[in-house]
């Protein structure tokens, strides 16, 4: 019998999944973070630069490169590099495309998990309680405080949390693309959207919550992450550049393997550049029209600028904001959906990073749906439980992050946008692309694609690799490198085994998606023969 | 909040705000016909192993 082809349902369903995908913790707690840190002129002026010359680009080249894809039965970035490139390297090229999103799922559910946890106990008063010290809560309910510390199943556990995600993201994902995945993401998008939008309401009409501070008040809080700050040099900062850029670029979550993989799922005359264009827009919205105005903004009004100041994306969302929220009035319930909020945002994120996976070993195994959940269940659940048991410090989280969920990203994206500018060629990638389109990409963006975002991507990628792996300076007149954490964890006087082991664990997963893609390989190879005789 | 700082969130959040309705409206009303659209997957449980 036919093999029966997935697809979506509608064009609301493709553009929300892709943007579920894209909208996560990032756009309500790490963008506004960022945002005030630079001072809000400059990076706002970086930050929209690069969303016109690399997040744009590069989700028009997924979503055209992974449509094309799929008209040759192809969902997976190997598989679609197999048909694009026919050459024997070109699937090669596609196996970060398999590891990125897998290797992320194993630590996102996990702070999937910490969400949901988080909105049950705000509801149930916990959170609320007086003298709760939230950087301990966080500590143990995390595991952040010492290894396996977090191995418990309580209410105050992130245990049966864990389990209820892993259940939930791998029930929807087996019902497949129309039944589970946009069937979430149609209710989940919307629903998230007006919840921002509720808490929106209560920040922005809290006014002076404290009279004994009145300088802690509603316009103080939005000035705090919104005044420009000396915008010439901040434009002149490149960690500034490389803030925004790296936001633009995650928020949007270019490179996965995510959009491609989507996107292959669409007829050939169905629209990709209105679609692409849109879904970018309402990651956008959530993040700057409505995470800009949120977290930061009350966090000021509560806690001063130096509760927030230094506070990563963990520390805003799970130790500033509860304490943040236990002070508001009616409190419980805005910490029970905020919480709740960032539970959809990740879960419509950690379904889109199981479906490539899946595609791959269906396409490449020849394996059904129910082989394929089953193997991708076990091998994510192996890397959860790694990151759930060595979660001090979430060193293991941490390093994995930094090492597949950046590093391998950059490589992705620059493969990806290489692939369509010089290797299918722009004139040619510009006629697929437009292919039922509803709309013309404006023809500058063919410069842009072919020469501004490789070389733009290139410069932001070394100045990452130069900083966060190097230690450098930046300073060009007296250079200094001292290799960072990531770096001495592995081969410094003081190693850390967690770091060694997660990045062990990376290398086996590599060695073992590179054997998938050599036995998927053969499979195709296979296919290509068969297709040739019966033409 | 300076000046600067209003014109700062108006500009950036308007922009935002903006594209996002414009996109939503131009999707919105768009071709309705479903023979327009990708197809529809079959909706048996029974078979899903084949999918």
């Amino acid at each position: 019998m036919a093999k029966i082809q997935e697809a979506w349902s509608s064009r609301l369903g493709v553009i929300l999944a892709v943007a579920g995908s894209a909208v996560g913790l990032g756009n309500f707690l790490r963008f506004p973070g960022q945002a005030a840190q630079y001072g809000g002129g400059a990076f706002m002026i970086a930050y929209f630069v690069s969303l016109l010359i690399v997040g744009i680009p590069i989700c028009w080249t997924e979503w055209t490169l992974g449509r094309y894809g799929g008209r040759f039965g192809f969902h997976s970035t190997s598989g679609i590099f197999h048909a694009l490139l026919r050459k024997p390297w070109g699937k090669y090229l596609g196996v970060i495309g398999f590891i990125v999103p897998v290797m992320i799922y194993m630590y996102y559910v996990y702070i999937e998990a910490w969400c949901l946890g988080y909105a049950v106990n705000a509801l149930s008063g916990r959170l609320n309680e007086p003298g709760v010290n939230y950087s301990e809560f966080f500590g143990r309910f995390t595991g952040a405080s010492g290894d396996g510390v977090a191995l418990h199943f309580g209410l105050g556990d992130v245990g049966i949390f864990l389990v209820i995600v892993y259940l939930l993201n791998f029930f929807f994902i087996y019902r497949g693309i129309t039944k589970g995945i946009e069937t979430v993401c149609k209710y989940a998008m919307p629903a998230l959207i007006a919840i921002a939008l509720i808490i929106l309401v209560r920040v922005l009409t809290l006014g002076t919550p404290d009279a004994t501070k009145p300088d802690q008040n509603v316009m103080a809080g939005l000035g705090f992450m919104w005044n420009p700050g000396d915008i010439a040099t901040g434009l002149k900062n490149p960690q500034l550049w490389l803030a925004a850029a790296g936001q633009i670029f995650f928020s949007l979550s270019v490179g996965f393997g995510v959009i491609i993989t989507y996107a292959s799922y669409l007829r050939k005359k169905d629209d990709v550049v209105l679609s692409g264009l849109t879904a970018s827009a309402t990651n956008e919205f959530c993040e700057v029209g409505l995470g800009g105005l949120i977290t930061v903004p009350a966090a000021f009004m509560f806690l001063g600028a130096a509760g927030i100041v230094g506070q990563g994306t963990f520390g805003l969302g799970f130790n500033v904001l509860p304490e943040v929220f236990a002070r508001m009035p009616a409190g419980q319930m805005f910490a029970s959906i905020f919480f709740l909020l960032l539970f959809l945002a990740a879960i419509t994120s950690s379904l889109s990073m199981l479906q490539p996976g899946i595609a791959f070993l269906e396409e490449g195994l020849g394996i059904e749906r129910k082989a394929s959940v089953a193997l991708l269940g076990l091998v994510t659940a192996i890397g959860t439980m790694f990151v759930w048991y060595f979660s001090a410090d979430l060193k293991a989280l941490d390093t994995i992050d930094f090492w597949v969920g950046t590093v391998m990203l950059f490589v992705q994206a620059t493969i990806l946008i290489i692939i369509f500018g010089w290797v299918v060629g722009v004139e040619k990638g510009w006629k697929i692309a437009h292919e039922g389109a509803e709309m013309r990409i404006p023809d500058i963006f063919k410069v842009i694609i072919k020469y501004i975002t490789p070389a733009f991507l290139v410069a932001i990628f070394v100045m990452f690799t130069l900083k966060n792996v190097f230690g450098w300076n930046f300073s060009l007149g007296a250079a200094e490198f001292n290799p960072t954490g990531y770096v001495q964890d592995l081969v410094g006087e003081k190693p850390n085994h967690v770091a060694r082991l997660s990045v062990g664990l990376i290398v086996i997963m590599t060695i073992f998606s590179l054997l998938l893609v050599n036995i998927a390989g053969k499979v195709w190879a296979k296919r290509d023969i068969i297709e040739k005789e019966n033409h | 909040m300076t000046t600067g700082g209003w014109i700062n969130l108006i500009l950036s959040v308007g922009f935002v705000t903006v594209l996002f309705v414009w996109c939503i409206w131009r999707v919105l009303r768009g071709p309705k016909d479903p023979a327009k659209l990708a197809h529809i997957e079959p909706l048996d449980e029974d078979e899903a192993g084949r999918r």
